[in-house]
C-alpha cells in the first residue's frame, strides 16, 4: 500500500486550501485558540463515497446543560460518527468535570490522552473520553487545548484512573499536570530526556548515553547517523 | 513462595528505624515468574504482610504508538498483534473497528460472523492461558496441562485459518483477508461441542480444590465503586457483580443477535474472578456454537465490504472499542486525511486495571501478591506498548 510518499505525520493534510475552513468552522467563533484539529471540517471537493464529517453538537442537550451549568466551560461542541466532543475552557475543566461526574453520572473516566498539533497554537489536545452507566452507556469525548509549556489542570482528583493516564501523557509528551500527585515518568525510566510522542522527537530514537554496543552504534543508544539501517521520518 | 529478590535500597536511617520500625522495602520482579512478564512491584513490608504495593512498568515499552504514525493503515495491524500478545484477534478487531468506524464503512454479514469466530476463540484461549498460569502461581500445576491441551487445538485452528498462532495478523480494514478453509467449520464445531466437558474438567480441578478455596477466597477485592474509579473493566469488574461487558453495552459486529449472557460475580474476589472467567468459557462456547450454525447456513458470501484501494479516512477523529479478555480495549483515531493516522491511542485495559494493584493488595501476605497479579490478569506487552 505503499502508495505517495505524503507524510501524513506533518499536520494539517497538504491537499487541503490554506485558509477556507473558517466558515464551516462549527466552533464559537469567541475561542480562536483553543479549537480542536485547526483543519477539522471538511472544505468543499466532497468525495465519491459519503464520509463521515462532522456537524455542530451545541444543541445537543447534554452539551447545553453543561454550558448552563458552569458558565464560560463550553467553547464548542461537535459531532461525528455518532461521538460528540465538547471542547473545554482549560481553567474550566475541573469544574465542568465535576459537575459531569456528579450531575450527569459520567462515573467512569474511560481514557485520557493528549494529541500533539505542532504547529498549533495551543499546542496539544488533551483528550478525555467519559462513560455514563446510568445514562445508558452514554459516551462523550472532552478536549482541552494545552500551550506548549503550560500546565493542565488534574483531574486525577475526580477520576482516581486518572492518575497513570496522566503520567502517561505527562512522560510521552511533556504536558505537566496540575495538582498531580504522583507526576512521574511511567513507561520511559527515570532520567529519560525528551518526550517520545511528540511530533519532534525523531522516530529512530535519540542517544540515551546507553552504549551497550559501543561498535555497532557508537553514539550510545541508536543507529549512528550514517548506518543505513537508521530510519528517518519528519 | 515469593521470596524477596532484593532490596531497592536500605531503609532510610531515621528515628523510626533505628526504634525498631519493621518496614521494609522489597522488589518483586522485574523478574519474578509470577509476574507474568517484566513488571516490577516495589514493595513495602511489615514483616509479611503488604503496607504498600507501588508497580512500576515500562520495561518493554516499544514505542506503539509512536510507530503507528509512520506507517499506512493496513501496516499496522501486524503492529496491534504484538500489544496483547495473546489475544491478537481482538488486538486487531479494535483497531480496525476506529478505521471502519472513520471511514463509514459497512461490514458484510459473513465477515462479522468470522471476526467474532475469532474474538471468541481468542477470549477461550486467553481464559486458558491466564487459568494455567494462575494456577501455577498458586502452585496448581496440573490445570495447565488440560488447558494447554485445548488451547493447542484453538492455535491449530488459527494456523490453518490465516497461517499464524499467536500473532495473526488476521483482519483488514473493510472485513477479512481469508474465507475459511474447506472443513474448518467442522472441526471448530467438533472442538466446541467436546469443550464443555474439558471445561467441567478444570472445574473439577479447581472449583472446590480446598487449598485453591483457601488461597484466593477474600483475596484482592475490589468492589463496583472502586472498580469504576480505578477505570477497571472486564472480569475483575463483572466478578464484583456489574453486570457490564462491551459486548452488550456498545455492541459492535453481529453480538446484538447471538444469544448469551454476561456472567458476574458478587464477591469482588479473586475467587469470583475465577468463577466469571470459566462462565466467561462457557458462554463463548454457546456464541461458537451459534457462529457455526450460522457459518454453515450460510456457506458463501462477501468477507471484506467495499474498501478504498488507498484507505484515507477523512479528516477527524473517532474511538472504538471491543471486549478483549482482559477488558475494554479501545483505539482512538486521529486522522488529518493522509494515508497514515496522524494520532493512535490504543486503551490498554491491562494498564488500567493494573493501576488497581496497589488498592487490591493493601493489607495481603506477600504471597496473595501473586494470587492478585494472576487474577487482574495482564500482559506486559499491553502494559507498556
Amino acid at each position: 500500500m505503499a502508495d505517495e510518499p505524503k507524510d501524513a505525520a506533518a499536520g494539517p493534510p497538504a491537499g487541503e486550501p490554506a485558509k477556507p475552513a473558517e466558515p464551516a468552522k462549527p466552533v464559537a467563533p469567541a475561542a480562536p485558540a483553543a479549537t480542536p484539529a485547526a483543519a477539522v471540517p471538511k472544505p468543499a471537493a466532497p468525495p465519491k463515497a459519503p464520509m463521515p464529517a462532522p456537524v455542530d453538537a451545541m444543541g445537543e442537550p447534554l452539551v447545553a446543560a453543561l454550558a448552563a451549568a458552569v458558565p464560560g466551560a463550553v467553547l464548542g461542541a461537535r459531532k461525528m460518527v455518532g461521538q460528540t466532543t465538547v471542547t473545554l475552557a482549560p481553567d474550566k475543566l475541573v469544574e465542568a468535570c465535576r459537575h459531569l461526574k456528579d450531575e450527569d453520572t459520567f462515573t467512569f473516566l474511560v481514557d485520557l490522552t493528549a494529541v500533539d498539533w505542532k504547529e498549533r497554537d495551543p499546542r496539544f489536545d488533551v483528550v478525555y473520553w467519559l462513560h455514563s452507566f446510568a445514562r445508558g452507556n452514554e459516551r462523550v469525548r472532552l478536549k482541552v487545548g494545552v500551550p506548549d509549556g503550560a500546565p493542565c489542570p488534574t483531574v486525577s482528583g475526580v477520576w482516581e484512573t486518572a492518575n497513570w493516564m496522566e503520567r502517561e501523557v505527562f512522560d510521552l509528551f511533556g504536558i505537566p499536570f496540575d495538582g498531580h500527585p504522583d507526576l512521574r515518568r511511567i513507561l520511559t525510566w527515570d532520567g529519560f530526556q525528551g518526550h517520545p510522542l511528540r511530533k519532534d522527537f525523531p522516530v529512530e530514537g535519540i542517544d540515551t548515553g546507553a552504549a551497550i554496543y559501543p561498535d555497532r552504534y557508537p553514539d550510545g543508544g541508536g543507529p549512528a547517523p550514517d548506518d543505513k539501517n537508521r530510519k528517518t521520518v519528519s | 513462595m515469593s521470596e524477596p529478590v532484593g532490596t531497592a535500597g536500605a531503609v532510610p536511617e531515621s528515628a523510626e528505624t533505628m526504634l525498631g520500625l519493621r518496614e521494609m522495602e522489597l522488589n518483586f520482579g522485574p523478574q519474578h515468574p509470577s509476574t507474568h512478564g517484566v513488571l516490577r512491584i516495589v514493595l513495602k513490608v511489615d514483616g509479611e504482610r503488604i503496607v504498600s504495593a507501588r508497580p512500576d512498568v515500562g520495561y518493554l515499552h516499544r514505542g506503539t504508538e509512536k510507530l503507528f504514525e509512520t506507517e499506512t493503515y493496513p501496516m499496522i495491524i501486524p503492529h496491534t498483534d504484538r500489544l496483547d500478545y495473546v489475544a491478537a484477534a481482538t488486538n486487531n478487531h479494535a483497531y480496525v473497528l476506529a478505521v471502519e468506524k472513520l471511514l463509514g464503512l459497512e461490514i458484510p454479514r459473513r465477515a462479522q460472523y468470522i471476526r467474532v469466530v475469532l474474538d471468541e476463540m481468542q477470549r477461550i484461549s486467553s481464559h486458558l492461558l491466564w487459568l494455567a498460569t494462575a494456577a501455577i502461581d498458586l502452585g496448581a500445576i496440573t490445570p495447565f496441562f488440560y488447558t494447554f491441551r485445548e488451547r493447542e487445538v484453538i492455535l491449530d485452528l488459527f494456523e490453518d485459518y490465516c497461517g499464524a498462532r499467536l500473532t495473526l495478523n488476521c483482519m483488514r480494514v473493510g472485513g477479512l483477508q481469508e474465507e475459511l478453509t474447506p472443513g474448518w467449520i467442522e472441526k471448530l464445531r467438533a472442538f466446541t461441542e467436546d469443550l464443555g466437558s474439558k471445561i467441567d474438567e478444570y472445574e473439577d480441578l479447581l472449583t472446590e480444590n480446598r487449598i485453591w478455596k483457601e488461597r484466593t477466597i477474600g483475596v484482592g477485592i475490589l468492589n463496583t465503586e472502586r472498580c469504576i474509579a480505578w477505570g477497571v473493566t472486564g472480569p475483575p469488574l463483572r466478578a464484583a457483580g456489574f453486570k457490564w461487558d462491551v459486548r452488550r453495552a456498545i455492541p459492535y459486529e453481529c453480538y446484538p443477535e447471538l444469544d448469551f449472557e454476561i456472567p458476574v460475580g458478587k464477591n469482588a474476589d479473586t475467587y469470583d474472578r475465577y468463577l466469571v472467567r470459566i462462565a466467561e468459557l462457557r458462554q463463548s462456547r454457546r456464541i461458537l456454537l451459534q457462529c457455526c450454525d450460522w457459518l454453515t447456513a450460510n456457506p458463501t458470501g462477501e468477507i471484506r465490504g467495499k474498501v478504498p484501494r488507498v484507505i484515507k479516512p477523512p479528516v477527524g477523529d473517532a474511538y472504538a472499542s471491543v471486549e478483549s479478555p482482559k477488558g475494554e480495549l479501545g483505539f482512538y483515531l486521529v486522522s488529518s486525511g493522509g494515508n497514515k493516522p496522524y494520532r493512535l491511542r490504543v486503551r490498554p485495559p491491562s494498564f488500567i486495571n493494573l493501576q488497581a494493584l496497589p488498592e487490591m493488595a493493601r493489607g495481603h501476605m506477600v504471597s496473595d501478591l501473586v494470587a492478585i497479579i494472576g487474577t487482574i490478569d495482564i500482559v506486559l506487552g499491553e502494559v507498556d506498548r
